[in-house]
This record gives structure tokens, sequence and C-alpha cells, in this order.
């Protein structure tokens, strides 16, 4: 029996009606968070919007444990749960919630300009004033410890410590971060179409470059030894298998076409990378063979979003024209 | 190309009357929504749906060119914008009194997402008809935002008479022939001479001249003494006069730090000398050269070869054809700081074909 070489059966498409900013299986059920500040819950018959930032756009949201979290041009920090109950976490009047992270145990940090505020699982809210305007967040995955990007490196901080921030030094501008599940690395992309890397033991600087454009999006294999990335007409994927990190070591390419890719995230559970396209293409790509599979063909607008859930039965895609859908994988 | 969100910079120094400006524009009947970015977030009336505050950091690129600095904020808040896109036409950038207009317009040919989304429209300075001329001479940025803008406007008229009104436009001309200026009171000025300007397409770049002609005819219909009263100073100033050839009655000063050179050849350019030459003048000398302009004849080419420049940045490109029984000619314009012009003549004139 051939394999199959498409999922486009395997789709159930939706439109969302505004631009996809993020999506994410809460409790199970789908959310797509929306340009037009609105969220879309539910994936079938059963959907319905709820307006979390109205009359506003939502900038960014992630998901924390059973509840996805957004950030609108509004100036909130708005929680909301799989039943569509919605709190409100910030309001910052007058500006907008340039960067959101989130983890499993329900801490939520978020920044505005230069300030970043790291709120605890029980409630507690801490504030840092970073060297210039902030433009990612990721907790680390050991400690209560953040990683924030900003112009000329990044700033490790400790919310419940009174010491000063670590920082890790690169001159330009640092987008996205991101902290590899082991710990040991800190990533950033960069507005000079690379990636920046720092290995925490000895702040050693890892310089990934040769992207035609903004590696904006990033996303770790299950066992953490990959990083995969957009930005070229292919997924680079840098090998973090080593103590090194990718030191002289040349990333590999899957799905070369000739689109960017715009959005990747790994399987949760085998080296299987899904990756969104310009043209609205996603592929699955097998990172032992490259072998593709289709899930949905190009033609559209560019995908912003791809997210699985825990098990890796079912992934969300979702688009900057507003096109969303459900990817269940065949039995 | 068409869907492109266009974007008017207004510069202008402190109390000027950007902010009136801006609420012209914001309050006028044309059924437009405008996404607005202003500096100092909350402290100045602007009655708009859609305010952003921006915090105006400039950051140099790691791209080995010294001048190219972007907008950072700017980057960010036109990704976040484009959310919302479809919910508004146009965006208006604010920047503050003292703000260096380069960073601005760079923005929108360095980062290829902020290209591909918003097109630089055009930089339009509000200036002080009162008191512009002190500000040229103490205020850097006052100078750089005349030298760099599309569109001035010369605001304020009211408070100043024939002769100083006289005297600030020939200091603004002498800085930057090329620029639309409108003399007004309360920036009352039809806003399709700011919105819409397509002032860095190179479609649209069909000649290069100065614009005192058009201008000067405009105010004639208004106040017919006030033009004798140029003739009359001309006289006056005589001695200010190095170049100009200027037979409109405006008096002609030049400006010590800030000038123009426009070249011209009358006729074709050697592409083989001309490409490289522009290439590496600007690349040099262009921390330098804050505009520069130019339609070209290359030799056996029927299409007009148009640039256009901010600092080391330059966006060229074959336009259309040269009419039959138009003149084939060859035209440079560069507006700067301490302009080497007799460099910059040798260098262009050796490209004749």
């Amino acid at each position: 029996m051939a394999a199959p070489t498409s999922l486009t059966s395997n789709v159930a498409a939706l439109d969302a009606g505004a631009p996809v900013t993020a999506a994410a299986f809460i409790a199970g059920a789908p959310a797509f968070a929306l340009g037009d500040g609105q969220i879309l819950l539910g994936g079938g018959a059963d959907a319905r919007l709820v307006a979390a930032h109205p009359d506003a756009a939502i900038l960014i949201a992630v998901k924390a444990g059973d509840v996805l979290i957004t950030g609108g041009d509004d100036g909130r920090v708005v929680e909301i749960a799989g039943d569509g109950v919605m709190r409100e976490l910030a309001r910052e009047k007058g500006k907008w919630i340039d960067a959101l992270a989130a983890r499993a145990d329900g801490a939520v940090a978020w920044s505005t300009g230069r300030q970043v505020f790291a709120r605890g699982a029980k409630g507690d809210v801490k504030a840092f004033t970073a060297p210039s305007t902030v433009r990612g967040l990721a907790f680390l995955p050991k400690g209560y410890r953040l990683a924030v990007s900003h112009y000329n490196g990044a700033s490790l901080w400790f919310p419940n410590a009174a010491a000063e921030p670590d920082e890790l030094h690169w001159k330009g501008s640092h987008l996205e971060i991101t902290a590899s599940p082991d710990g040991k690395f800190i990533v950033t992309s960069m507005q000079e179409n690379a990636l920046h890397a720092w290995r925490l033991s000895d702040k050693k600087d890892l310089r990934l470059s040769g992207y035609p454009a903004k590696p904006r999006s990033m996303s770790w294999s299950h066992d953490g030894n990959w990083l995969a990335t957009s930005g070229a007409e292919a997924a680079i994927v840098w090998p973090f298998n080593s103590k090194e990190g990718p030191v002289n070591k040349a990333p590999s390419e899957l799905g070369v076409r000739s689109a960017r890719v715009t959005t990747v995230a790994f399987h949760p559970k085998s080296p299987i990378l899904a990756q969104g396209y310009e043209d609205g293409m996603i592929l699955l790509c097998r990172q032992a063979d490259g072998a593709e599979l289709l899930v949905r063909a190009e033609g559209a607008g560019a995908i912003t979003t791809l997210a699985w859930d825990e098990t890796g039965r079912r992934m969300l895609f979702g688009g900057a024209d507003g096109a969303a859908g459900l990817l269940t994988m065949p039995a | 190309m068409a869907d492109k969100i266009p974007v008017t910079v207004l510069t202008g120094y402190l109390g000027a009357g950007k902010t009136t400006l801006l609420n012209r524009i914001l309050s006028e009947d044309h059924g437009k929504k405008f996404a607005v970015i202003v500096n100092e977030f909350g402290s100045i009336g602007i009655d708009n749906d859609l305010v952003v505050g921006a915090d105006e950091e400039v950051f140099e690129m790691n791209n080995g060119c010294i001048c190219c600095t972007v907008r950072g904020d700017l980057i960010r808040i036109i990704e976040g914008l484009m959310k919302r896109k479809g919910k508004f036409d146009a965006i208006i950038v604010e920047t503050t009194g003292l703000a260096d207009p380069a960073p601005v317009a760079q923005t929108f040919f360095v980062d290829a997402d902020v290209r591909e989304a918003a097109r630089l429209d055009a930089v339009v300075t509000v200036a002080d008809a009162k008191w512009l001329a002190e500000r040229l001479k103490d205020a850097p940025e006052a100078k750089s935002q005349i030298a760099f803008a599309d569109v001035i406007i010369l605001n304020k008229i009211d408070l100043v008479g024939a002769e100083d009104l006289a005297d600030v436009e020939a200091r603004i001309r002498a800085i930057n022939p090329y620029a639309r200026l409108h003399k007004t009171q309360n920036c009352a000025v039809s806003l399709e001479e700011v919105l819409n300007r397509n002032a860095f397409d190179l479609d649209r770049i069909l000649e290069i001249e100065p614009q005192f002609l058009e201008v000067e005819q405009e105010h004639d219909h208004h106040e017919h003494d006030h033009n004798h009263d140029h003739g009359h100073k001309h006289e006056h100033h005589d001695h200010d006069d190095h170049h100009a050839k200027n037979g409109h009655g405006l008096k002609h000063y030049h400006d010590e730090e800030m000038q123009s050179v426009a070249l011209t050849i009358e006729g074709d350019v050697d592409p083989d000398k001309f490409l490289p030459w522009i290439n590496s003048y600007i690349q040099t000398e262009g921390a330098a050269i804050l505009r520069s302009k130019g339609i070209i004849a290359l030799k056996d080419e029927p299409k007009r070869f148009v640039f256009q420049g901010v600092h080391m940045i330059l966006d060229g490109d074959l336009q259309q054809d040269w009419k039959p029984g138009e003149t084939r000619r060859s035209r440079v314009v560069f507006i700067g700081r301490h302009l080497k012009e007799d460099e910059i003549r040798s260098g262009f004139l050796a490209c004749a074909a």
C-alpha cells in the first residue's frame, strides 16, 4: 500500500473572518485569536465568537495550560477559558501589548514598550524596565525566570529576585526569543535576517545567518534536539543535539519550494515538522527523509499560525487572510 | 503595489503647527480613515479613533551602512497595524520637532516587511514663518526637516510682514528649491497638496524642476503687491546671489551648511560610467546627501532611467519612454550637507556618452 501524499481530505476549513493572530487547543477545543479582537472558539457547528478585545486588535496570543492569553492594541491582557469565560489580567492604558509569554502553571508575562510585567501563578505581579523596547518574552524551562529580547541583546530576569537581570549582549535588534527545552540555549530572531543564540553556560555567541527574510517563527522538536525556523524558501532546521549547539554545522532544509516559509511547528511526539508558507500552503515534512504530506494547497494568504494538540492527533492553522482550519490525522 | 498603505510623514519644529495640520487632515470630510502614529502619546489633543504612541527608537542596521538608521518602533507598529488592515486607508506619522526625518524615511526602504505593507508617500514639513529663520541658524534638525521635505507648509504667515515672508521663503529655497511650498495661516491647505503625493514613486518622477515658478504664480493670485515687494528685496540682496539666475523676484541666499546641487547633461550618459559612479558616490558620500533624484537618458535606451535616494539607499528603474521629439536630457539633483559641488559636477559630467 502506497503511503498517502495528501491529507487535504482530513482538513475541516473555517472562515475566521479576520486575520488569525494565533491558534491553540484550549481544554481540547480549537481557539483562534483574531485581528479584529475576537476569539473564535470551537472548530465545527458549535463555533462561536467571543469579543475579548472589543474594537481592538489581538496582537499576540499564547496558551497557558487550559486557557488562552491574549494581548491587544487596547493595552489589555485577557485570559479566555475553553468555555468562553474571560478575565482581564492587565490594562495598560494607551499602550499596546507588544509581547506575551505564558507557561503551563499559569504564570504570564507581558510587555508594553520597555516595561515588562510577570504575573506568577498566584497572581502576584512584578515589573522590570528593559534597556529598550521589548520585542519578545519567553519563560525559561527551569525556575521562575524570564528571557526578554530587546535592542542590542537580551535580559534574563528572575521576577522574584532583587538581583539585576543578567544581560546577554549582541548588537542589533532582537525580535522573538525562545529558550531550548533543556534551558542551555537562548535563541532570538533578528532584524538582520538571522538568528542569534547564546550558550548560557559561558554566554558564547552563535550567529546563525543566511536567511533571505526574518526568521520570525521558531519551534523546538519534541526531544529538544532541533530548532526549526521560518524565513527561507524551506524550513531551516538547526541541530542543538550537542553541548556546542550548531557550531560549524550546516542546518537541514525541509519542504524546499519557491515560496517562503512563514510558520513552523514541530509535532509534539514525532520528528515531523508542520510548515506554512507565504502562499497559504501547508506541508508536514518528516525529518528523517524529507518526505512531504500536503495539508493545504497554495493559492491564499500567508499562514500565520500552526498549533498541535498535546497528542499530535490534531493541528490548527490560520492565515493572514482569515482562513483557518483543523487537521485531524488519519488513525 | 495598489494595496500598500500610503504613509505621510509630518515633520516640523516645535510649535510650527504640526498638530493643527494633523487635526485639519483628520477632521475634513473626506471619508478616509487614518491610523495616526504620534510621539508623546496623550499630551496633545488628536481627534481620531486609531492613535498609536511611538517611542522614536532609532537604531543602526547591521548592514555595514553607517548612516542606515531605522525607526524600530515603526517596524513594530506597522506590523501591528496590519492586523487591522482594511479598517483604515492611510497612515500619518507625526515626528517630534527634534526628529531627523531620515530614519523614518529609511524604515520604508530598508525593512522588507514594512516595504511590503506600506509605501512612503511624502515627507511634509510644517515651518513657522516667524521663527524658521532663527531655527535654521540654531537648530540642525530644522534644517534637515526643510532639506528632506517633499511638501513644505510655511505656516503662520499672518504673523510676519511681506519682507520677512520673502526672506524666510528665500532661506527655504536656498536649502530646498524642489519641495512644493504652501504659505498658510492655520495650516489651511487643500489636502490634495499634502496627501497622495507619491513623492517616492519612481513612475511619478516626471521632471525635476525647482518649484518656485509654480508657487509664485499661485501666490500672485492672492497678493499682487507682495510680488512687487519681492522684486524690491532682490536688488538689496544681490550680494547674496552667487549662482541664481532667478527672474521671479525671489531673493537668493546661499546656505553655508545645506545646499542643493542640480546638474544637467544635454544628452545621453554612458550607463557603464554613470551607474558605477552614482552607486559608488552615494556609498561614499551618502551620509552627507539627504535626498537625491535623477532622470537619465541612458545611451541606446528608449526608456528613461529614474532614481531617487535617501542617504545611501538608492532606488532606480527604467520608466516610460522618451517621447518622439522630446529632448533626451539627463538631470540629477542632490540635497545635502556641505555638498562637494565640484566633485559631483566633474563626476557626473564625466558620464556623458
